[in-house]
């Protein structure tokens, strides 16, 4: 038995099940991060010294990073844009390079982590340093999990495009829909954390 | 700048013709266990909540007999649960609060919102409004089985080498549970787990009900069972991401070594904690009670909701009021989310603050005490039937009653300091769960087991389960306001033995422990009659209420898709007794 609106959008609300829902789980996500936001900023206003987040933490390599995602989001919407004129291989390239920039993203995170721990900056040293390592973390967890949808996309779960390519276009768009909310999530993490 | 146009090949959505011809049939594991159908899934999340419950009432059985009797043993007890916990029969204090925390989080995390949001959700929700499914059937299961691996964890965490389960309260207040024992992080595993269940059935239950609604069922014509979960599934999804993340942040504290929580100069059994200090032990409060206010709020609708059904059903009448029904249940929805802080008065919150919450609090009994209400007049005039499901509708009326009224004073600044550590609190909130959400729950399985099984419960045994409860149930709980008012804490494993000025009210703990057992034995004919009945119950055909919404136009139980026809939905939702009309019931749809 098929469930009706999977693919077909309902007339009187306009939307399929899949738009209601990824907007629906984004909501939930914003009150996820705005809950660590708000605790940052009650630790932070409650602290009688705080550091300066760039005298802690490297924000060229943190600049980087902040492009390289902005990037992916560029080429999250070409690789959505591709499907909607009918291009499956510039879809497949475009979903490749966003794939490879949050690769990239991780990748840089990785070195910014390790200098931390060389240096025997780690999540108990102070709670400046806690906050970091819990948001970045955590938007580091969803970067990973945007990038195994991604990459599903790219590979195995592209066999819907034969049979159903609407479907898979919106499919894409909803994925789409979670990588800007990560790049987002970022947009605010990184002037929060390493600017002021 | 046009508007990108699609490709013929894209713009046409291709029928699955081939799928909806090809019907394989499911083996077992497919059909009964691994299940993405809505109904099994329902029944699955109900019959896991019901076995919660029954876990989590034994465990305060237990702690029931060292109240009443506290330092007295129970040889055969000892024997089973070990020197560790009872040695000789003597309940430890420690093992008292592992029960005491688990009791509180088993009841509310792992019985009462399966049961009342996955079992009923799931099952009833789809059939009311006319769907074949929910919209994501694969979120479903795996919203089922988060569930189940967040039961196995909380259940693992008595038998850990680790010191045994949680014992910081269901509330698990900081700085105390950043520094328990391993318990503790089992329960924060366990409740990501439970988190995840409950977002994921929320985004499903708000995208069902939103899409799948059948064609001219239009929202002022759901049934109020269908609001009273939509607005509860808004609860869910937005109130739990916060706890989410506390539990996050207190999980840093205990693995990492974090100092979210701690505050600096902390002293513990006359030891300095060397961790970094600077945290803040209120946070946690804060955001907890973000969540566990909406919380309180996602136990008590779902079940307003069954008991509406039943009311309007069984007194053959319209529901009084639905409109301010719905207005006051959407209004109570939005404000549950900004009274939180007053389970928090006793922090020193300053007037300002109390003064905001203490306003709140006032202004969100209003939309309860209207649904109360205008249940309360539906009764009015109706020639009601007193089966077993109005029965224990009727009986939520006045316990629920009790148990809000009730919370007035804890409501006020003022009042709530000198109760809120007291056993008030517990008679208070007891009174709107137990005796007012389970038995709404408990209405709503002998009112829809005919549709899931195709037969009747026992009514006999039903009355005897419902009197026996209802007379049990007053006894546990309204000792515990006299000893409450009384000034005995809630939080003492042995009742309160231990004051002078408890003396006089000790016996009154005797009661509730007497009380407590006796109600336990009044659900072995429940026990008996939910199973008995599968096979030996009377038969029914599908609609044997004579009742008017969707969900009865389908089989009894209803096969895989639900509905023979396509359901459709041509007028509200309790056109009972409509003048003129060839019966007392006008269904929603037409056969």
């Amino acid at each position: 038995m098929d469930i009706p609106y999977t693919v077909e959008v309902r007339r009187d609300t306009g939307l399929t099940n899949g738009k209601i829902g990824i907007w629906l789980f984004l909501a939930s996500e914003v009150m996820l991060f705005g809950a660590l936001f708000a605790s940052y900023i009650l630790i932070r206003t409650g602290a009688p010294t705080w550091p300066r987040g760039d005298t802690m933490l490297n924000v060229p390599l943190a600049t980087v990073n902040t492009i390289v995602l902005i990037s992916s989001s560029v080429t999250m919407v070409m690789a959505w844009a591709s499907l909607m004129r009918n291009r499956f291989g510039t879809f497949r390239i475009y979903m490749g390079l966003t794939i490879l920039c949050g690769l990239g993203f991780l990748v840089i995170k990785y070195f910014e982590y390790s200098a931390h721990f060389h240096e025997g900056a780690i999540p108990s040293t102070n709670n400046f340093l806690a906050i970091y390592f819990t948001l970045t973390g955590l938007h580091g967890l969803h970067v990973l999990g945007g990038m195994a949808v991604n990459a599903y996309f790219w590979g195995p779960g592209a066999k819907l495009w034969k049979t159903n390519p609407t479907w898979f276009t919106n499919r894409v768009e909803h994925a789409g829909l979670f990588w800007h909310f990560v790049d987002l999530v970022w947009i605010f993490l990184f002037p929060t954390l390493y600017l002021l | 700048m046009s508007e990108p146009t699609r490709p013929a090949a894209v713009a046409a959505p291709k029928p699955h013709a081939a799928h909806e011809v090809h019907h394989e049939e499911l083996g077992f594991w497919r059909k009964y266990v691994f299940s993405t159908d809505h109904k099994v899934i329902g029944i699955q999340y109900a019959v896991t909540g019901l076995l919660f419950l029954l876990f989590g009432f034994s465990l305060m059985m237990l702690m029931r007999w060292n109240l009443a009797y506290p330092g007295v043993a129970v040889p055969w007890l000892g024997a089973i649960l070990g020197d560790s916990r009872m040695p000789g029969g003597t309940m430890l204090p420690e093992f008292y609060n592992e029960l005491g925390a688990m009791h509180g989080t088993i009841m509310v995390f792992l019985g009462v919102v399966p049961l009342a949001v996955g079992g009923f959700g799931n099952f009833v929700l789809p059939l009311q409004i006319g769907a074949p499914d929910m919209a994501f059937p694969k979120i479903n299961m795996l919203s089922y089985w988060c569930l189940f691996l967040g039961g196995i964890t909380m259940l693992a965490s008595f038998v850990i080498p680790a010191g045994g389960a949680a014992q910081s309260g269901w509330t698990s207040y900081v700085p105390l549970s950043d520094i328990a024992g391993g318990g503790q992080t089992w329960w924060l595993v366990g409740m990501i787990f439970l988190i995840t269940s409950s977002l994921l059935g929320a985004l499903n239950f708000i995208t069902t009900t939103i899409q799948l609604r059948a064609k001219g069922l239009t929202f002022m014509r759901f049934p109020f069972f269908v609001w009273a979960q939509f607005v509860t599934a808004f609860l869910l999804l937005l109130a739990f991401p916060p706890l989410e993340a506390a539990g996050v942040m207190q999980l840093m504290d205990r693995v990492a070594g974090t100092s979210f929580f701690l505050p600096s100069g902390l002293v513990v059994s006359g030891q300095a904690l060397t961790n970094a200090g600077g945290g803040n032990p209120l946070l946690w409060q804060h955001l907890f009670w973000f969540l566990a206010h909406p919380e309180v709020y996602v136990l008590i609708l779902p079940a307003m909701g069954i008991v509406a059904e039943i009311i309007a059903n069984n007194t053959r009448k319209p529901l009084w009021g639905y409109r301010s029904m719905v207005y006051s249940l959407v209004f109570l929805g939005f404000m549950s989310f900004i009274v939180w802080a007053h389970h928090m008065f006793m922090t020193g919150m300053g007037t300002a603050m109390a003064a905001f919450f203490q306003t709140t609090t006032m202004i969100i009994s209003i939309p309860s005490v209207v649904i109360l209400t205008s249940l309360i007049i539906s009764l009015w005039g109706g020639s009601i039937r007193f089966n077993t499901p109005m029965l224990f509708a009727l009986a939520f009326l006045p316990m629920f009653g009790i148990g809000g009224l009730t919370g007035l004073p804890l409501g006020l600044n003022i009042t709530d300091i000198p109760l809120h550590d007291t056993y008030y609190v517990i008679a208070h909130f007891h009174y709107v769960v137990a005796p007012g959400t389970i038995f709404g729950l408990m209405a709503g399985i002998y009112y829809w087991y005919p549709k899931a099984t195709g037969r009747r419960m026992n009514e006999l045994l039903g009355k005897i389960h419902f009197a026996g409860s209802l007379v049990c149930m007053n006894i546990v709980f309204m000792p515990m306001f006299i000893v409450g008012l009384a000034g005995v804490s809630r939080r003492l494993a042995d009742g309160g033995a231990s004051y002078d000025f408890a003396q006089p009210v000790l016996h009154w703990n005797v009661w509730s422990s007497w009380g407590a057992w006796t109600l336990g034995l009044f659900q072995l004919p429940f026990i008996f009659n939910f199973f008995w009945s599968i096979w030996n119950g009377e038969k029914v055909t599908e609609n044997p209420w004579e009742a008017t919404t969707i969900e009865w136009s389908a089989p009894s139980p209803p096969p895989h898709g639900n509905f023979l026809g396509v359901p459709e939905a041509y007028r509200g939702p309790y056109e009972y007794s409509v003048p003129g009309a060839p019966k007392d019931f006008w269904p929603q749809y037409e056969v």
